[in-house]
């Protein structure tokens, strides 16, 4: 990732479409090391993402009207959206992981919401928090399918459809492709939000030009309008995987 | 080391081909799904997950040229 400051004078932009994705210290001297606990803004957004989630579901879902209010409609339906996502796609016996996917589903999509507002920070553009969201499911996943079958789960690798020649074969593939997922499952989610930001800022940086500024502004809107679909397809592209993954080490057969 | 840096950038361009690839394979993907749905319009709903999830993983493999663009900008 961009660590350090592009000055001005190394392209033809105005600043540099991947500055936005610096991490800095909030308090004290800008160029302190970032340690395990300093509180950058990166942090900051996560925690106001976390804040968003609580103050959304705890506030809305309080006074349990029959007739739900607007705050308590949206909070219903987030509810019901991930349960029915996680129980057509993971099957009934996986609503035992529901509230993580929930809470999985709720991060991420606050995180790309909040990091849609003008001046604020992306945390999800960050390998770094999208990786371990990532890893974590990769090893629940993996756990949860050796405690649930033993050694049935490696049935996952083993194509029991496929003709004999050929399952050793599978076998190296199925094994490639289980452990490539959490890069995938990771990447997919940082990348897209990622390029949708740098691509509004390299269209941001053509708005100083005179005559081509109209275009440019009607360029990020559009853009923007991209990246607010974007945002929650790829928190639900992100959930929906997880359920899959559930499903697989629940049920390993092909 | 120069002439290194720019035969990197020149390969993160190359990689981003890569990209194009996979949104041919996401628009097979999707344009499919659409010929379905229109023959089968009631029979749509019920594969919508079905289709984000094919989405996902021929995007998969655009974003591991995106992954290597990235490598070759800021690794190499």
């Amino acid at each position: 990732m961009a660590t350090e400051a592009h000055g001005a004078e190394e392209g033809g932009l105005v600043f540099h479409p991947m500055d936005q994705f610096i991490i800095k210290p909030l308090f004290g001297n800008p160029d302190q090391p970032i340690g395990l606990f300093t509180i950058t803004n990166a942090t900051l957004w996560m925690a106001l993402a976390v804040v968003a989630v609580v103050l959304l579901m705890v506030w809305g879902s309080a006074r349990r009207a029959i007739v739900p209010s607007r705050k308590q409609s949206i909070a219903e339906l987030a509810y019901g959206f991930v349960h029915k996502m996680v129980e057509d796609v993971a099957g009934k016996d996986a609503l035992v992981f529901f509230p993580y996917v929930m809470t999985l589903f709720m991060f991420i999509v606050m995180a790309n919401f909040l990091g849609l507002l003008p001046m604020s920070f992306t945390t999800t553009s960050h390998f770094a928090v999208t990786v371990v969201l990532a890893m974590l499911v990769f090893l629940t996943v993996t756990i949860v399918g050796f405690v649930k079958n033993g050694a049935a789960f490696l049935g996952l690798f083993w194509v029991s459809s496929a003709p004999l020649a050929l399952r050793p074969i599978l076998a190296i593939i199925e094994l490639i492709s289980y452990f490539v997922r959490p890069v995938s499952h990771s990447i997919r989610l940082a990348g897209n939000v990622m390029a949708g930001h740098a691509v509004i800022k390299v269209f941001a940086g053509f708005a100083a030009i005179a005559v081509v500024s109209p275009v440019s502004v009607v360029a990020i809107t559009a853009m923007y309008g991209l990246e607010v679909l974007v945002a929650f397809i790829q928190a639900y592209v992100f959930t929906i995987l997880t359920c899959v993954y559930l499903k697989d080490a629940l049920h390993p057969s092909h | 080391m120069e002439g290194q840096l720019q035969l990197a950038h020149i390969g993160a361009g190359l990689a981003a081909i890569g990209s194009g690839a996979a949104a041919i394979g996401v628009g097979n993907v999707a344009g499919n799904y659409l010929a379905g749905a229109l023959r089968n319009p009631s029979a749509a709903a019920s594969q919508t997950a079905t289709l984000f999830i094919g989405i996902a993983f021929a995007e998969a493999l655009g974003i591991f040229s995106f992954l290597v663009a990235l490598l070759l900008m800021f690794a190499v």
